[in-house]
């Protein structure tokens, strides 16, 4: 080795060592919103913030099966007493009455600020004897317990006002204290975890404190039934106890446990794919070489590359996305063509120069693959652009090592088998089918007219398409969630404003326009923070309705004509109205620790500047929203403030115009490429001859697609730009071939784009199995696809010499 | 990305669960008013024993009802009315009509209240002091003679044509509550329960005729 020789190969493995600590030291995600763009509106940032870090992206699921209905809800209760107690989760339900003396008491303190009907009328002598009319009534029915001890406090019923309120939402039904499944077999929590849902590592750690306490909980539940059922059975419905029933299982579900497991699924794919690949192109390779040491050599570039573009991702973007890596698998196939190319060739007859012959017409094609990957880096969806620099960086670092430090590194005596014959075969092969050019025409015609007629389905169009959440594990999503009574908050009303009591007022007015549709049934109800804490307008409104003492008490006095009190008993309910029309206003603060503060947090937004109320809107009995109507009332009610906003289709709309998107990079890239070839070639019919292979090939893929019944999604748009990569040095080197006649021996060429076009297919073919749709979008795509660029490329080169197998020198 | 739109549950379900604990705490007493029912015999354990097998038999029930209840913050009486509903072992309902409609559903432990648009649910697991009064009731009308002997001293009185159970709260707790429940008949048939609070109010249920199946 020379000594420049040695300064290559010690400064590649200096970067080596860099990329590697990079690596190790990187954050790696599986959060579906990495692939979410960078939202160019503040309804799309909304939506954004939302699925990352919002509420609902914080929920975990979780259900209890097994055991009798009393050890679940035994579980339940133990396994949410021991998840309180930890700092990993802001809330936890399961139907226990936890923290409800601090919500009472509030209720009742905060009664006239809270009650929406606090008015100038209700303390009017009609309005309150209508009032406390109502709440004697209310007194003779079972509720009367609750107004009989508030009546002298609050005759007018605010307290149960507030408390109408507020609930009588759907709740799961309980069971032994615990909220169960309407069927019965499930027991049910619901845990809010402090990490935002796009934190796949702290949703992580969470679910791994919920297995954990579960564990634990599930053994407590199992050894108290066996006590109850060995004691007195307490009650006439007793149930029986858990022993001797099945062991408690334990199902979780939520954003966060979606990626967590997302996360898993891809990194095993990913290593299970990665090794099967490999080992796949190994064997290939090593029937060929016959030689281990090639064998090693050759993955040399291939690993060098898939760690350079590891390490570029993360330098350029900070984070690595799950899927990002998964490329690197698909990357395998393609950088070993550069030392297969290297191998092969460069066995050519004595004094033929590898590097002066061959180097640059891989050069050009790393070049192709740049050129066409590049388009992606200005994408908006964050994936893609780190897919556009993974694969530059990875594909440059595989050729520089392959041209500067693999050389340095082939040993004197190195030799492989002979693969002439390959070429030899591969050439007979065309030869035979060998059919008129023109026939090729066909191709293009066929194509347009398959993809035409399949105009209307050939894109999907819904984000989901990408998900790599299984279907079982949705089903059991849709499951809990129903379970849990959870609105599908698909329709959102998102208020914004400059401060908090801008956007309260807003939402209230919102709400405004929203009962009336409630009322007719167009909506099933609605969410809204104000309802939790009221803008300081309305509390100041409400607290100014309330009368002086005096003149409450003379109204009062009048007002009590006819009804069964007096008011010497309502002296309380004096005191309070007078003490409730000095009280400072509520504020956030004051619903500390209580369920409304909760309440408030979750709806109640601030990023920076703005403020934003959120209203999810729930489904009326029909399902069925007519969201022309609620925009309507909601623009009505807050021109300019309010917008509503359907999830599911902004995201699918978010999605379209990414596809369209990458569609136009990609067609740009294309067009780039096409002009890097004129630029080399310098000649038009040279670069038509490179790029028809391609192009067929990526006709012919997209109708293989299509007629298979797939709807293409932006991985398949990739997965074409990566045959026009790959394809791009078949082409390039029948190119060259059919331009000069001395350019290295032609059946040795052809065997080294076989066996490269092999290591593409295999290591392709294997990604097409997976059940990452995103990892098997790309390997359905280009093993088809790069085969499909040899053939053509091969069938549209000039003629072949006769092939002969030339005399070893 | 499916499963991202998601709504605001706990915001949702917190506020419900404080709410329904809120009213379900305070609203029970009145619900375990309605249908009392309890017996002991200090001297005839035969004809406790004679009523409850009696009452066992029972296997529904659809009645109408007057209650009245004397509050003391009121200088007059308070009356509902309505229809009750039994079904062994452990079913009531209580369909109050008048003066304002409200439905109290006891269901295998756990009681739903509807009123209006609102509707509250809980279990009595949560709320011992209230579990004996359901119970009691629960196990008058199913015949349960051992059930409320955990919770009540039980004294009858009259004879099994027509008779009276006197209901005192064993647990001192509960005493600090209610005094006492009454409850009268003849043979099987509950005619009338009386609950006597500790702080002197008290209702009287009525029961009317059966309104039949």
């Amino acid at each position: 080795m020379s000594r420049a020789g040695l300064a290559r190969v010690l400064v590649w493995a200096a970067l080596i060592g860099l990329a590697s600590i990079v690596v190790v030291r990187a954050r790696y995600t599986a959060d579906l919103s990495a692939f979410l763009p960078r939202a160019p509106t503040t309804t799309q940032r909304l939506l954004v913030d939302q699925l990352r870090e919002g509420i609902a992206s914080r929920l975990i699921l979780i259900g209890i099966e097994g055991g009798s209905p009393a050890t679940r809800a035994r579980a339940s209760l133990e396994l949410g007493r021991r998840m309180r107690a930890q700092s990993q989760f802001v809330s936890i339900q399961n139907g226990e009455p936890v923290g409800l003396d601090r919500d009472r008491a509030l209720l009742f303190e905060q009664r006239y600020l809270l009650s929406d009907a606090v008015s100038p009328e209700r303390f009017t002598v009609a309005g309150l004897h209508a009032a406390i009319q109502d709440t004697v009534d209310v007194l003779a029915s079972p509720a009367g317990m609750l107004v009989k001890s508030l009546l002298p406090h609050d005759p007018t019923g605010e307290t149960l006002q507030v408390i109408d309120q507020l609930g009588g939402e759907k709740q799961p039904p309980m069971t032994d204290g615990a909220w169960s499944s309407h069927d019965g077999k499930r027991a049910l929590l619901v845990a809010q975890t402090r990490a935002a849902g796009s934190d796949t590592d702290g949703q992580q750690r969470a679910m791994e404190t919920i297995r954990r306490e579960f564990a634990a909980a599930a053994g407590a539940a199992a050894a108290g039934g066996a006590a109850a059922a060995g004691g007195a059975t307490a009650g006439g419905a007793a149930a029986a106890g858990g022993a001797g029933a099945a062991p408690l299982r334990l199902e979780m579900s939520g954003p966060g446990v979606f990626s967590v497991e997302a996360r898993g699924t891809i990194k095993h794919e990913v290593m299970r794919l990665s090794i099967l690949s490999t080992v796949l192109i190994m064997l290939l390779l090593l029937r060929v070489y016959r030689s281990p040491l090639a064998l090693v050599l050759g993955f040399i570039p291939v690993a060098s590359g898939a760690l350079a573009g590891v390490a570029g991702v993360a330098l350029g973007f900070g984070l690595v996305h799950g899927i990002t890596l998964g490329f690197g698998v698909t990357l395998i196939g393609e950088s070993i063509d550069y030392s297969i190319y290297l191998f092969i060739q460069a066995r050519q007859p004595a004094g033929s120069d590898w590097q002066r012959m061959l180097w640059p017409t891989i050069r050009l094609g790393v070049l192709t693959s740049i050129v066409g990957f590049a388009s992606l880096l200005p994408s908006a969806f964050p994936g893609l652009a780190q897919l556009g620099l993974f694969s530059i960086t990875g594909l440059v670092a595989a050729a520089l090592v392959t041209r500067f430090v693999l050389p340095e590194l082939i040993p004197a005596r190195f030799d492989i088998r002979d693969t002439a014959r390959i070429g030899i075969v591969f050439a007979s092969v065309l030869r035979r089918v060998r059919m008129p050019r023109a026939l090729l025409i066909l191709v293009p015609v066929l194509a347009g007219i398959v993809l035409y007629a399949h105009r209307g389905s050939l894109w999907n169009r819904e984000l989901s398409a990408l998900s790599p959440v299984s279907a079982a594990d949705q089903a059991l999503d849709g499951v809990l969630r129903s379970d849990i009574g959870a609105p599908d908050a698909r329709y959102l009303v998102i208020v914004s404003g400059p401060s908090q009591e801008s956007v309260l007022e807003a939402a209230e007015k919102v709400g405004k326009g929203l009962d009336p549709l409630r009322e007719a049934g167009v909506i099933g109800g609605y969410e809204s923070p104000a309802r939790y804490l009221p803008s300081l307008a309305v509390q100041s409104t409400r607290q100014k309705s309330l009368p002086e003492a005096p003149q409450l008490r003379d109204r009062l006095q009048a007002a009590l004509a006819g009804l069964p009190i007096r008011i010497e008993r309502l002296q309380p309910f004096l005191h309070d109205v007078e003490a409730a029309r000095t009280q400072p206003l509520l504020t956030r603060a004051d619903l500390e620790g209580t369920s409304l503060g909760t309440g408030v947090d979750a709806l109640l937004l601030h990023d920076g500047r703005q403020w934003s109320a959120l209203l999810p809107l729930r489904l009326p009995p029909s399902f069925a929203l007519d969201v022309g109507r609620v925009h309507s009332a909601v623009s009505e009610a807050a021109p300019g403030k309010a917008m509503v906003l359907d999830v599911k289709a902004q995201a699918d709309q978010l999605y379209s115009i990414y596809l369209a998107e990458v569609l136009r990079l990609s067609f740009a890239g294309f067009l780039a490429i096409v002009v890097l070839l004129f630029i080399a070639l310098r000649s038009p019919l040279r670069v038509l001859r490179v790029v028809a292979p391609l192009v067929l090939a990526v006709a012919s893929v997209a109708v293989i697609l299509v007629l298979t019944r797939h709807e293409l999604t932006i991985l398949h748009v990739i997965g074409m730009l990566l045959i026009v990569a790959v394809g791009s040095n078949y082409a390039l080197f029948f190119d060259r071939r059919t331009n000069d006649r001395h350019a290295g021996e032609v059946p040795l060429t052809l065997a080294s784009l076989v066996i490269a076009n092999s290591a593409t297919v295999v290591g392709f073919g294997v990604l097409a199995f997976s059940v990452v749709p995103v990892l098997s979008a790309l390997g359905s795509t280009v093993a088809p696809g790069a085969l499909l660029a040899l053939v053509f490329s091969a069938l549209l080169a000039g003629d072949l010499p006769a092939v002969q197998r030339s005399e070893p020198a | 990305m499916r499963h991202r739109k998601r709504a605001q549950v706990p915001a949702r379900l917190i506020c419900a669960s404080a709410l329904l604990s809120a009213i379900a705490s305070m609203l029970l007493p009145a619900g375990t008013g309605t249908f009392a029912a309890g017996a002991v015999s200090a001297g005839q354990p035969a004809d406790l024993s004679r009523l409850m097998s009696a009452l066992a038999q029972r296997k529904h029930g659809h009645v109408t009802f007057v209650e009245r209840k004397y509050l003391s913050i009121l200088d007059s009486p308070v009356e509902s009315s309505g229809e009750l509903l039994y079904e062994a072992p452990d079913r009531l309902e209580k369909r109050t009509v008048k003066p304002k409609s409200e439905t109290l559903v006891l269901e295998s432990g756990v009681l739903t209240a509807q009123r209006g648009r609102h509707k509250y649910q809980l279990d009595l697991q949560q709320y011992p002091q209230v579990v004996p009064f359901i119970e009691s009731i629960r196990a008058t009308l199913a015949g349960d003679e051992a059930a409320l002997e955990r919770i009540f001293k039980v004294t009858f009185g009259g004879t099994f044509d027509r008779w009276t159970l006197t209901l005192v709260p064993l647990d001192p707790k509960l005493a600090r509550t209610v005094r006492q429940i009454e409850i009268a008949g003849e043979a099987a048939a509950v005619h009338s329960v009386e609950i006597r609070e500790a702080d002197g109010d008290r209702s009287e249920l009525t029961i009317g005729p059966d309104v039949g199946q």
